[in-house]
């Protein structure tokens, strides 16, 4: 038995089923090891994708997602998909093969040090200089990565260790991290504070972020707020976290969010933000939350509170312990007038114009799609103007909602979506991404078809870089400056070499018929949808 | 509670002293000042030593801020993992000290001046040769300051300082691990 051996056998502990990677020659001792195992490796096209496919893996499993890669270019090739994870706290193990110990620190080929570049973006990392260290730091990177505020762990490891012979391996009962001990329990004066508060206010809004998903408490969420009739708005990270349908759910705050979700925010009296980090693109000002009105701030990570703005009852701890601690309380209230006044605001909302006829409306055909999914099918949005439409117009059930959030990455959504239906092949899986992401991922189309992992994937065609295109028509005068995708594929051609299926929509003609037919199976497919290309998001 | 101005007087400014017990594990003190320099967070200085237990370091950071900075510097330090206890050393209650070594110039003529200077400093001279001295003075910020300032009428040639290390008063609230 070789280090490398026992790596796969951390693995097959920690209930890893599957991984992605990329092999090279400082990583090859694992991906030998890696053959003996029941463990599916699927190949990549490019090492990014292998971080995006984990963490969309790990949202929909609410496992720890595992990618691989080799050292030097592998790893640094990481570094774009470990941040990502990182910016929406996604538990990550990321695992990296390295120059051999003895020429650390030689400018080997290939060398990278990859844990001083992941520094930041990492909630941990780890160079093993021995190989009993193995068990041990795999242990503690699961936990690690899988607790308290998730987020990406790496691990570094020179291919010598992998190679050094092992004479048993004996994995650790328990973690013994002695200062990591995240909070779980909420303080119980905090959550009476916090009853206390909900039966004096008048106008309440729970605003929800991520952190509700991550922590799987959308369940306790819902019944909370619907025994109490407590209106919600959620972060662009808490999309689904409330069906869009539910009459207490009020839309997504911030500057491309819905009107009455900031309104409703800003008029409150008692404003309840939870799994929410008052990011600047939900909160632009931070100092205008607290006035007027009691800030509750609920939060597994305690840097988060304070960081933005300092909330009148601080609440640390683990948002679905929380909830049944909230459970357990009770009180007497009445927000029907808020509800009403809410109600009144979502129904004299501007409407988006509709644009022009000689192309698809991408809120119509977003709102479509979400209509003809499965009840808990998985919608994966990339970065730009579709994120922006997919925000704002696509109807959460009981699925899910994924998108890069806090580092905006575009490319995400193809390897992530595939991450995702990976992660449960019975599920409906649909990306939704521009002309502009696309081609940032559209090379890992191979490793759908590879390893059949079929879903669809609309391109929303407008020709730019459309989100950028919006910026620069409103901040430069309409100086447009290197956002002309001229020189993109033919789509039917790209889904043709895949050998996948492909359909064009142009307009808004037998709309709703197409949607039908795209999503009646699920095979793998590309759909092409035209766009007016000076379309805004607004 | 344990804020003092700093030397400009800068009201809102304040300056505060952590002492930290972390892993002694090599790249911990890249990771702490990584995070200090990634975040914006002033160092005005840092110094590192193991303790009796070689399991770990003791750090002493000086740095400032307004008050929401400290505590987010506080929160943050807390959450890296190999931290295992942060501190604050408060002033009215804690011992820092900092070592000092100066080199200046001085000539035969000049060098019995320097050798009262350092005497009422109680500093040391610890090297002596033709043209210069090496003076060695232990104390808090203020007195090394002072030093300093009386021997810029010296010309100074070379200066090293450690940096601050402290430690509260007392055994109160010592942790053991």
């Amino acid at each position: 038995m070789v280090g490398a051996d026992t790596i796969v056998k951390c693995l097959e502990k920690e209930g890893v089923e599957v991984l992605f990677g990329y092999p090279g020659v400082a990583i090859c001792p694992f991906f030998n090891s890696i053959l003996n195992t029941d463990i599916e490796a699927i190949l990549v096209r490019t090492e990014q994708n292998a971080a995006h496919a984990a963490n969309g893996y790990a949202r929909v499993t609410g496992k720890v997602g595992v990618c691989v890669a080799t050292s030097g270019p592998g790893a640094t090739n990481l570094i774009t998909g470990i941040a990502t994870a990182y910016a929406d706290s996604i538990p990550l193990v990321c695992i990296t093969g390295q120059v051999e110990s003895s020429l650390l620190g030689y400018d080997t080929f290939q060398e990278a040090d990859i844990t001083g570049a992941v520094e930041s973006f990492v909630k941990y990392s780890y160079l093993i200089r021995d190989v009993k260290e193995i068990p041990r730091v795999f242990k503690e990177a699961f936990h690690i990565a899988s607790t308290g505020r998730k987020g990406p762990v790496l691990i570094d490891i020179p291919s010598d260790i992998q190679r050094a012979a092992v004479q048993k391996f004996e994995y650790p009962e328990e973690v013994k991290l002695r200062t990591y001990k995240p909070t779980v329990k909420g303080h119980a004066v905090q959550i009476k504070k916090v009853i206390t508060e909900l039966s004096k206010a008048e106008r309440p809004i729970i605003c929800v972020g991520g952190g509700v998903l991550l922590s799987g408490a959308r369940k306790e969420l819902r019944a909370f707020a619907h025994k109490y009739n407590i209106p919600v708005v959620s972060t662009l990270m808490g999309i689904g976290a409330m069906p869009t349908d539910d009459e207490l759910y009020f839309g997504m705050v911030g500057n491309n969010g819905k009107s009455y979700a900031n309104k409703a925010m800003n008029e409150s009296d008692l404003l309840i933000m939870i799994g929410a980090r008052v990011a600047d693109r939900a909160v632009s000002q931070p100092d205008l939350i607290t006035e007027n009105k009691v800030l509750v701030h609920i939060d597994v990570d305690p840097a988060e509170i304070g960081k933005q703005v300092g909330p009148h009852i601080p609440l640390v701890g683990d948002i679905k312990h929380i909830f049944k601690d909230f459970e357990a309380e009770s009180f007497e209230c009445n927000y029907s007038d808020w509800l009403n006044k809410l109600n009144e605001y979502k129904k004299n909302a501007p409407v988006r114009k509709s644009p022009s006829k000689d192309y698809v409306d991408p809120a119509v055909l977003i709102g479509l799609i979400s209509d003809e999914l499965e009840d808990d099918a998985i919608y994966v949005a990339d970065v730009g103007q579709n994120q922006m439409w997919s925000c704002g117009y696509y109807k959460a059930k009981n699925g899910r909602f994924l998108t890069s959030g806090g580092m905006g990455t575009m490319g995400y959504s193809i390897p992530a979506a595939m991450g995702a239906k990976r992660g449960n092949n019975k599920k409906q899986v649909v990306a939704v991404c521009g002309d502009g992401s696309f081609q940032m991922s559209m090379m890992e189309l191979a490793t759908m078809q590879q390893y059949k992992i079929p879903f669809k994937i609309f391109v929303f065609h407008n020709g730019y870089l459309g989100l950028v295109r919006e910026y620069q028509h409103n901040a430069y005068k309409a100086n447009y400056s290197v956002v002309d995708l001229t020189g993109s594929p033919e789509f039917e051609h790209i889904a043709k070499a895949y050998n996948m299926g492909f359909m064009k929509l142009s307009n808004m003609d037998d709309i709703e018929k197409n949607v039908k037919t795209i999503l009646s199976d699920d095979s793998p497919m590309l759909i092409e949808v035209m766009i007016d290309p000076m379309d805004t998001v607004k | 509670m344990g804020l003092c101005p700093n030397i400009n007087g800068d009201i809102k400014k304040m300056q505060k002293v952590f002492s930290l017990i972390v892993d002694n594990t090599s790249g911990v003190l890249s990771r702490i000042s990584g995070l200090f320099s990634r975040r914006g967070y002033n160092i005005e200085s840092i110094t590192a030593g193991v303790t009796a237990d070689p399991r770990f370091t003791r750090i002493t950071i000086v740095t400032n801020g307004d008050e929401d900075i400290l505590d987010q510097i506080e929160k943050q330090v807390e959450k890296l993992i190999d931290v295992r206890h942060i501190k604050v050393l408060e002033p009215d209650n804690s011992v820092y000290r900092e070592l000092a070594m100066v080199k200046v110039r001085a000539s035969a003529e000049a060098r019995q001046g320097l050798v009262a200077m350092s005497d009422i400093f109680r500093a040391k001279i610890v090297d002596v040769a033709s043209d210069s001295v090496i003076i060695e003075i232990t104390g808090n910020k203020a007195k090394i300051e002072a030093f300093i300032n009386l021997l810029c009428d010296y010309e100074i040639l070379e200066l090293a300082r450690t940096g601050i290390a402290g430690l509260s008063r007392g055994a109160e609230d010592v942790v053991y691990f």
